[in-house]
């Protein structure tokens, strides 16, 4: 596989694990805009262990994974008592409160960065990705996912139901920032390098529109958002100067061809998003649409037996 | 009269400087179908607000089989039998059917184990069986899988009770369960309530359709601007010269009153 395809697919491995970090507060009702914190302190916690000490990789990225988790089980008390924008922006904060605390840190290489010496191909990427998939249908499938959506929908009822409505808020979002945590180790090591600036306030954005634009209905939602988005720009990298110059030679113009060139791709991802926002606000996958190719096919089954 | 299964003494509540409900005292006898009625703004939904915990009594005491439940927190009363319905149908609209009513059995399936465990992953799990046989026993099972927004109102109110009932409550609380719905359906409603109620459930109803009270209830306690002024049998209740009063105004009520004195001499 080419360093190109194989880099495709650890980045699109670690997003979606990223996704599903940031998936289960939003289910919960909680929009999380500080995914690049969490990021960022499993891939420091990951890069500072791997550079030290020579952990072996899946121990630098356990550790990554539980140092985020339960920053965000500490965080979560304070922060969930705000309610909104109020939530966001608190949850922004804290990822510009973890990006300033590296970037002054000496010992995390600051403004440098630090190289990580163990290096993983994409094929544990996609694994980890695929177990946290599972964990996360899994998930949604019990008791506990089944009060997070309901917290979603209505706290007062739900805590009437007999909820502890906090502890399922602390617990999905605590879980969301291990998950968020072990992408970013898992990014330290593909990329085998970490500077605070690729965990920025962009790719907090990102995350949680691939997980509401993917859908926060279902477990689908994330894997889709993270898959499409991950995917587009690559896609329109490849394809957007063959479709070019097929228009080009089908009106005659000879030559090269102005803009639109390779990097309007990003202004073709915003349209699209605006496109998404407008005419699907509740996202590409909804429970509706699953329960419908469900029933469907539970019918399709009856008739075929009767 | 029967043991009172939950009883209210002395109750007030004020929102800073008003107060809602004043110094309201009642019983609801066990087995009982007790209705709670007022004209608009009486405090009938604060009181089951303060039943359910969503509120905090200013004073007094509300007891169930004689213990207090005050110190509570809310989330805890479903489990010792107080279930609730809303006056807006308050139903999870993301959930399907049997998901609403799934989350009724929390006080139950709420530990641990009871949380990790699939509801749907591995075929149906009891809890799933258990959901979709209460809504076949109460002729609602056409769509359990449903998305609970799409369907129509009267379902969606009779899911609202079923979802309490699944809870295994000793007393129900409904807020106007027959509020926005036609004739047929209030009948409907009532046979379905009658049901319940046989199997042993007491009921405490808030509504405004006198003629679903008066066939549905057995017990009746009227409120007016927070205060208690009727408590006895709902085939007297239209007689009492003060709910009169509070329903239609003084004049009106000297008006009817001298009315029925007269059908009464004649």
């Amino acid at each position: 596989m080419s360093g190109y395809w194989a880099g495709i697919l650890s980045i699109l491995a670690i997003n979606v694990i990223f996704a599903y970090g940031i998936f289960l507060p939003v289910a919960t009702g909680q929009l999380n805009l500080g995914g690049a914190g969490f990021q960022a302190l499993g891939a420091y916690s990951a890069a500072y262990l791997s550079a030290m000490y020579g952990l072996p990789v899946p121990v630098t990225v356990g550790v990554g994974m539980v140092v985020a988790g339960v920053v965000g089980f500490l965080i979560a008390f304070p922060i969930l008592r705000t309610r909104g924008v109020y939530l966001v922006l608190a949850t922004f904060a804290f990822a510009e409160v973890v990006a300033g605390t590296i970037l002054n840190s000496d010992t995390l290489g600051g403004a440098m960065g630090m190289s990580v010496p163990a290096f993983i191909d994409w094929e544990v990427p996609v694994i980890v990705a695929v177990c946290v998939t599972l964990f996360v249908f899994y998930l949604m499938s019990t008791r506990f996912g089944l009060t997070m959506r309901a917290t979603h929908d209505d706290e007062v009822v739900t805590d009437l139901m007999g909820v502890n409505i906090r502890m399922v808020q602390v617990s999905a979002f605590a879980i969301g920032g291990a998950l968020a945590g072990l992408a970013g180790g898992l990014y330290a090591h593909a990329f085998s390098f970490v500077e605070i600036q690729s965990f920025n306030a962009l790719i907090s954005i990102y995350v949680l529109l691939y997980v509401l634009l993917g859908g926060t209905q279902t477990a689908w939602g994330p894997l889709a958002g993270a898959a499409f988005f991950t995917l587009l720009p690559e896609f329109l990298r490849s394809f957007l100067p063959t479709v070019k110059s097929a228009l080009a030679a089908l009106v005659g113009i000879e030559g090269p061809v102005g803009p639109p060139d390779d990097s309007w791709r990003f202004v073709i991802l915003g349209a699209l998003t605006i496109a998404m926002m407008v005419f699907r606000p509740e996202g590409l996958i909804t429970r509706t649409m699953i329960e419908r190719l469900r029933f469907r096919r539970s019918t399709a089954g009856k008739e075929v037996t009767a | 009269m029967s043991a009172s299964l939950l009883s209210l003494h002395a109750v007030s509540k004020n929102f800073g400087g008003l107060a809602v409900i004043s110094d309201v005292s009642f019983d609801v006898p066990q087995g009982s179908r007790t209705a709670l009625i007022g004209p608009n703004g009486a405090g009938k939904t604060t009181i089951f607000n303060l039943i359910s915990g969503v509120f905090a009594p200013s004073e007094g005491e509300i007891r169930l089989e004689g213990q207090t439940i005050d110190a509570l927190p809310s989330r805890s009363r479903i489990g010792l039998g107080i279930a609730r319905s809303f006056q807006n149908i308050r139903l999870m609209p993301h959930l399907s059917v049997v998901e609403n009513v799934m989350l009724g059995q929390q006080s139950r399936a709420g530990n641990l184990a009871g949380m990790l465990t699939p509801l749907s992953l591995f075929g149906r799990s009891k809890y799933r069986r258990e959901a979709e046989d209460l809504l076949e026993s109460m002729g609602l099972s056409t769509y359990p899988g449903e998305v609970v927004a799409t369907l129509p109102y009267g379902i969606r109110k009779k899911i609202e009770v079923v979802r309490a009932l699944v809870a295994k409550p000793k007393i129900l609380l409904l807020d106007e369960p027959a509020a926005g719905l036609n004739n047929t359906e209030t009948a409907n409603l009532r046979d379905f309530l009658m049901t319940i109620s046989q199997s042993g459930v007491t009921l405490l109803v808030v509504e405004h359709d006198m003629s679903l009270v008066r066939s549905l209830c057995d017990h009746a306690v009227v409120l007016n601007f927070g205060r208690k002024i009727y408590d006895g049998s709902t085939r007297t209740v239209q007689e009492d010269p003060a709910v009169l009063e509070a329903y239609l105004g003084t004049r009106q009520a000297e008006k009817t009153r001298n009315q029925a004195e007269a059908d009464h001499v004649a």
